[in-house]
């Protein structure tokens, strides 16, 4: 997606956009056979086998499952996160077993019903931010296996506030028209031409990880371009950079880098996990080495073997003064920290992306401390520089450290994603 | 020569545009509340307010300030914010003080009513290497109260 700039005509056609959405909508929900049964509530919760649980919550951290379903300083899994979308914000459910607010009165069958067709319980359509069309991949056991992890965490009684959908979004049956069109139902099949390393990870990334929700671009109706897997996406205002051939990294990704990257938050040839992926590196640090490196082996051949030749940045002379003095103490060539295994700014995925998104969202906001973690740290600068201070710095770091075409940033275009903040 | 705005004074101060905003207050001004701790925005020492906001004066190009309001320890006048450190013997060595008080400030002059989730995310990243933070937010408590605010909740 774009740099966004919305302006009157793009509103216009965001609103011709959401009626022909809803009209498409329409017409598949006309054609799809909208019912589904209530599925009977359990009557006591079952017990689950030790090893079941425990490759539940491997898979659940895989998933991110708590990432979504878990507010700041919440619950685990008791839902009530908003999560943004072009169409409105969707609040993830609490999935504790709780009778009430909670899955505590879904069964096995309700639950895998939920995961490959995105009904709930009671026969509801369950929104798509629920990346079922991913998880409808998954095996029965991994599915089972989840359901034990989840039925086995602290009941919390807290019920999930309505979403902020515009009307007629907010009428569920049309989902049945946005499943007919894009949900394809099947479980993962592994490819006979690669190893059972390079098959665990495929599956991992893409039945479980749901990876492609973010890196993968969306039509219209909110769907991913399949024929455009994992080529860059966006999420809650940042931007998810290409997981195949289209990386423009200045370093190829291997699967070590991939490993360090996913398991700790940082990689040395690359950078800094920021933003939404944050959370998802927290997450695969508890998730077994094996699986992580099986991600890894996938990711690592979709990318590409070469490097992208990144601009030299030689520094010195010349700095501009904003980032001699804001940048340079940490950043600058032979600063302390580059000595520290910082890279260069020149390797950096977010200064080589088309978009400055991430730059503007990290000058804004740096990479805040994990407490109690060992993690990269960044200040943030939002309170430092104003909108146009920060426009003119992401402009020249993109100039100065990568050789991708130029940004247009405006004052504006900051002040629209501290807003956003 | 730039000009800054500081604590309702201007200053002409003859330094290279990319000079930290610590460096001049130190060096040039004389104005020595804020602290040279880490130099790399990581330990909070040398918190100012600019504009209303509390920021690292080490990472402040002065490049960046002209046309803007800058305010050091030494125009903050009897802040209650100060008066609740002292009750509250929030300081053990000093060093943090002067930056913890100015972000409290800064917090207290946005949000008069913080709640404690609040107060501990906005004073997370200046630290005290004696180890005083449970006075620190004790005070920071204590002065939400003074400034005018009843309801501090714990957590």
């Amino acid at each position: 997606m774009p740099f966004h700039k919305p302006d009157r005509g793009a509103i216009a056609l965001a609103k011709k956009r959401i009626a022909g959405i809803i009209a498409v909508l329409l017409i598949g929900s006309g054609c799809a056979a909208v019912w589904h049964p209530s599925i009977a509530p359990l009557a006591a919760r079952p017990a689950f086998p030790p090893g079941q649980i425990a490759r539940g919550a491997e898979l659940a951290a895989v998933g991110d499952c708590a990432v979504c379903h878990t507010v700041s300083q919440g619950r685990p899994y008791a839902g009530g996160r908003g999560v943004p979308t072009p169409f409105g914000t969707v609040y993830a459910t609490n999935i504790t077993p709780d009778p009430d607010t909670g899955i505590g009165q879904w069964s096995a069958v309700a639950f895998q019903r939920a995961m490959r067709d995105g009904i709930d319980r009671t026969g509801r359509h369950l929104y798509p931010v629920l990346p079922y069309p991913h998880f409808t991949r998954a095996s029965d056991d991994d599915i089972a296996a989840l359901y034990a992890f989840l039925m086995t965490r602290a009941p919390v009684h807290q019920i999930t506030r309505a979403n902020d959908l515009p009307f007629p979004l907010d009428n569920r049956v049309l989902l049945a028209g946005w499943n007919l069109l894009y949900l394809n139902p099947g479980t993962w099949h592994p490819d006979p031409k690669h190893d059972a390393d390079w098959n665990r990870g495929a599956y991992l990334v893409e039945a479980i990880g749901h990876c492609g929700a973010c890196h993968t671009p969306h039509n219209a109706l909110g769907a991913e371009k399949d024929s455009r897997a994992l080529s860059g996406g966006e999420a809650e205002n940042w931007y998810a950079p290409p997981l195949q051939a289209a990386s423009k990294a200045g370093q190829p990704w291997t699967e070590d880098a991939l490993v360090d990257y996913l398991r700790t938050g940082f990689s040395a040839g690359h950078g800094a996990a920021a933003g939404p992926m944050t959370a998802v590196t927290e997450e695969l640090a508890s998730v077994p080495q094996a699986d992580v490196h099986a991600m890894a082996v996938y990711v690592a051949s979709l990318m590409p073997k070469s490097s992208t030749v990144v601009a030299s940045a030689a520094g010195g002379a010349g700095l501009d003064p904003l980032f001699a003095g804001a940048c340079g103490g940490c950043h600058a060539a032979d600063a302390p920290m580059t000595r520290n295994g910082a890279p260069s700014l020149a390797l950096s995925t977010a200064v080589n992306a088309p978009t400055p998104q991430n730059v503007i969202q990290i000058m804004l906001n740096g990479i805040p401390w994990r407490e109690g973690k060992p993690a990269p740290y960044m200040p943030a600068f939002g309170a430092a520089l104003t909108d146009a201070q920060v426009a003119d710095l992401a402009t020249y770091l993109r100039k100065t450290y990568s050789n991708q075409p130029a940004w247009a940033i405006a004052p504006a275009d900051v002040a629209k994603m501290r807003e956003a903040l | 020569m730039i000009r800054l705005n500081i604590n309702g004074h201007v200053h002409e101060v003859d330094a290279e545009p990319d000079t930290p905003l610590l460096y001049v207050l130190r060096d040039d001004l004389a104005m020595n509340g804020a602290k040279f701790g880490c130099g790399l925005g990581q330990c909070g020492a040398c918190t100012v307010i600019v504009d209303g906001q509390a920021v690292f004066s080490c990472l402040m190009p002065i490049a960046a300030l002209p046309g803007r309001t800058i305010r050091t320890i030494e125009g903050l006048g009897d802040s209650p914010v100060q008066r609740a450190f002292i009750d509250e013997q929030a300081a053990q060595c000093g060093y943090c003080s002067a930056g913890m008080v100015m972000r409290a400030q800064a917090l207290l002059e946005h949000n008069p009513h913080p709640s404690e989730q609040e107060i501990r995310s906005t004073m997370a990243v200046n630290l005290c290497r004696c180890g005083t933070h449970m006075r620190i937010l004790a005070a920071v408590r204590k002065a939400a109260t003074a400034m005018g605010s009843a309801r501090v909740t714990t957590p």
